[in-house]
Order: structure tokens, then sequence, then C-alpha cells
């Protein structure tokens, strides 16, 4: 039962491709495999600290002003990420900028407090938390590294082309960020009307 | 006259250089949600305009009034998600009263508002980029009206693929972010202009 809970969020009920949820950072910290990992890294912490404070407190909090409550609880620990990260790992946080404040207004994040952790016991609830999470990482993951092997020919800034390849530059520009997405999208809607 | 130059300039970055949209990748969600229809795309590219432009208004007062004197700065992001929630329940609340007519037409788009990423970037980009109070006015206004630029034209093309044959597994989500793409390499022939 649990189980369940932790593994949704990596393909059934993945919260990329197939909710369509959070958006901008995935398109906007794609272009190298390496601010993939820190940025999902930092939504899948802020995530579970969420959905376990929120699933802690969601008797507390008349259902009315729920919604700025959680704002807020995302919001702190939305801080404390961007304030540890600027402080032991200031390369990270110059290259995801403005990114990190913005996982305050990530839908994910608002999303799983309201439909899951505002209904479900803290246990539930951080393994809901961890799997949205890592299931976001991956997707980051899947579209950096298509981005930065084809427009820098590189994985994890690692060469993995040979030097003779020709990067196709607009991969890791933003028109690339777009076109990789929806051809991703394309195909995931491709392997699901093959299953019915 | 100078400075005119000066906001034209802005104006310029604001609207086609540095697109939020297709350029920053700021306010995706709305802008692939709300441009299926033309109507419905105008509506929220006014209530944007409007949000963004009072947004950067009032976290700019904030940040150099409230937190920087009180040197509670690590605050900000807090701060500026609440003003921007409670802004956009009072801007819903004071149009209803005075311009039902208006409301009627902006008052769907705004709840959505509070987590269109446009708003909270915006206000921190002012403050990252160390604009001055009329600077960062500005850039929430054309900030804004770049946004609405694209979603218009976004919403035209989307219109016309109604009718257009694309492959089943394509269509929707998918081929909008293809035509995304498209106009953000036609944006990218801006970014070579500087003034």
């Amino acid at each position: 039962m649990a189980l369940k809970e932790f593994t949704k969020g990596f393909v059934k009920e993945n919260p990329v491709f197939v909710m369509a949820l959070g958006l901008c950072p995935t398109l906007a910290v794609t272009s190298s495999v390496n601010n993939a990992v820190g940025m999902g890294l930092a939504a899948t912490f802020v995530l579970m600290c969420s959905n376990l404070l929120v699933s802690l407190v969601k008797d507390v909090i008349p259902s009315k002003i729920r919604i700025p409550s959680f704002i807020v609880i995302i919001a702190s620990f939305v801080t404390i990420v961007d304030l540890s990260m600027s402080a032991f790992l200031p390369a990270l946080h110059k290259s995801l900028g403005l990114f990190i404040p913005l996982i305050v207004v990530n839908c994910i994040i608002l999303g799983r407090a309201e439909a899951f952790a505002s209904k479900n016991n803290p246990l539930n609830s951080v393994l809901d938390g961890l799997g949205m999470g890592l299931g976001f990482t991956m997707a980051l993951m899947i579209i950096a590294s298509i981005r930065e092997i084809l427009g820098a020919g590189q994985f994890f800034g690692m060469q993995v082309l040979p030097t003779s390849y020709r990067p196709m530059l607009v991969a890791i520009l933003a028109p690339g960020a777009f076109i990789v997405m929806g051809l991703l999208m394309g195909l995931m809607n491709i392997a699901k009307n093959k299953k019915k | 006259m100078e400075l005119v130059g000066r906001i034209f300039a802005l104006a310029v970055a604001a609207i086609f250089v540095q697109n939020f949209v297709l350029s920053r990748f700021l306010g995706l969600c709305p802008y692939i949600g709300v441009s299926k229809k033309l109507d419905s795309a105008i509506g929220m590219g006014m209530a944007v305009v409007f949000v963004m432009t009072m947004a950067s208004t009032i976290t700019w007062m904030i940040q150099y009034f409230l937190l920087k004197p009180l040197h509670i700065e690590f605050l900000q992001t807090i701060a500026f998600i609440l003003t921007i929630a409670s802004l956009v329940q009072l801007v819903e609340m004071v149009i209803q009263k005075t311009a039902p007519a208006l409301y009627k037409s902006l008052g769907v788009f705004l709840p959505l508002i509070t987590t269109n990423c446009a708003v909270l970037g915006v206000s921190i980009l002012n403050i990252n980029e160390q604009l001055t109070f009329f600077g960062a006015i500005l850039n929430g206004l054309f900030g804004g009206l770049g946004f609405t630029l694209v979603l218009i034209l976004m919403a035209g093309i989307r219109e016309r693929l109604e009718k257009a044959d694309i492959p089943q597994a394509m269509r929707g989500m998918p081929i909008a972010m293809i035509v995304a793409g498209s106009m953000a390499m036609a944006f990218l022939g801006f970014s070579g202009m500087s003034l």
C-alpha cells in the first residue's frame, strides 16, 4: 500500500510527462544534466518536507485559509533550500538562479499538498512527496540528457560524443527545450495508445 | 528625449529580446493552458499585465522600505509570494465592486495568476537587477505586454491548428510545444539586438 504511494510518481502519475505540471523549471533548467539533478533534488526536498508538515497540521488549519497556509509552509522550505544551496553549492545556486525561489510557485508542490497531503497520513504523504519528487527529477534528467548530448556533445559535463561532432546549439537554447518536450510528450502519447 | 529613448530600450528588451515566456521560461502554464481560444487569451493577458505592474510596484517598495531597513532580506521569497497572493485577492475584490463588466471577462483568470511564475519572477528579477523604482514598474508593465503578445499569437495559431491534419499522438499539448519552439526560434532573432 505504502509502496504504491511511493512508486506512482515514477511513471503512472509522472508529474511532468503525464500531468504536465511544473513546466517552467522543467524547460528552464534542463540545458545541462547537472542543473537538472540539482533542481530535481531541491524540489524533492521541498516536496517531502511540505507534504509532511501539511499532513501534520491539516486538522488544525481551517479549510478557508488552507491555500495561503500551504504557500507559507512551502515558501519557508524553499527559503531553507535557497540559503543552504547558496552556502554549500554556490556554483549550482548561481546557475539555477531565479528558479530556486520560483520553486514556491511550482504547481507540483502546491498540487500535492492540496490533492494528497491534506487528506492523508504523514507517512504516506512523505512517500508521495519523495516519489513525485524523484519522478520529477527523472523527467528533468531525461530531457536534460537529450538536450546536453545533442547540444553540447556532453553528459554531466563529460565529452561523450567524438569531438568531430558539431553540436546542435539550438538544443540547449530556448527553442530546443520546447521542441524536445513536445516530441517526448508525443512519444508518451504513442506509448499510451499502444497499451490500450 | 533621452528618457524616452531609455524607456523604449527597456520596452524592446522586456517584450522581444528577453521575452518572459520564450526566453526566460516564465509563465508557461497559462501560456500553454489558456491559449486555446483567442478571447480567453486576451482576457488572461490583460489580467497578467495589470497584476505584473502592480506586483512590481509593491514588491519593490516592500524590498527597499521594509526588508532592507530591517535586514531581513532572507524573508524575500515568503514576503513576495504572500504580497502577490493578497494583491491578487484585493484586485479581484476591487474589480468586482467597481467594474462588474471587466470582472466578468477577467474574473476567472485572476485566481490563476497567483501561481503564475512570471509575477513572482518579475518581482525577484527587479530586485536582482537592481532596477530603480520606475524601472521596476516599467519592467513589470512591458514584461506583461510581452507575455500578452506571445499568448495572443499562440492562441491565433492554435485556433488554426484545430482544423489542421496533425498525427493523433501530437494533438493538443505536444504540437503546442513544437509551435512554442518555432516561436522561440523566431524570437531568438531579437537576441542580437543591443540597445
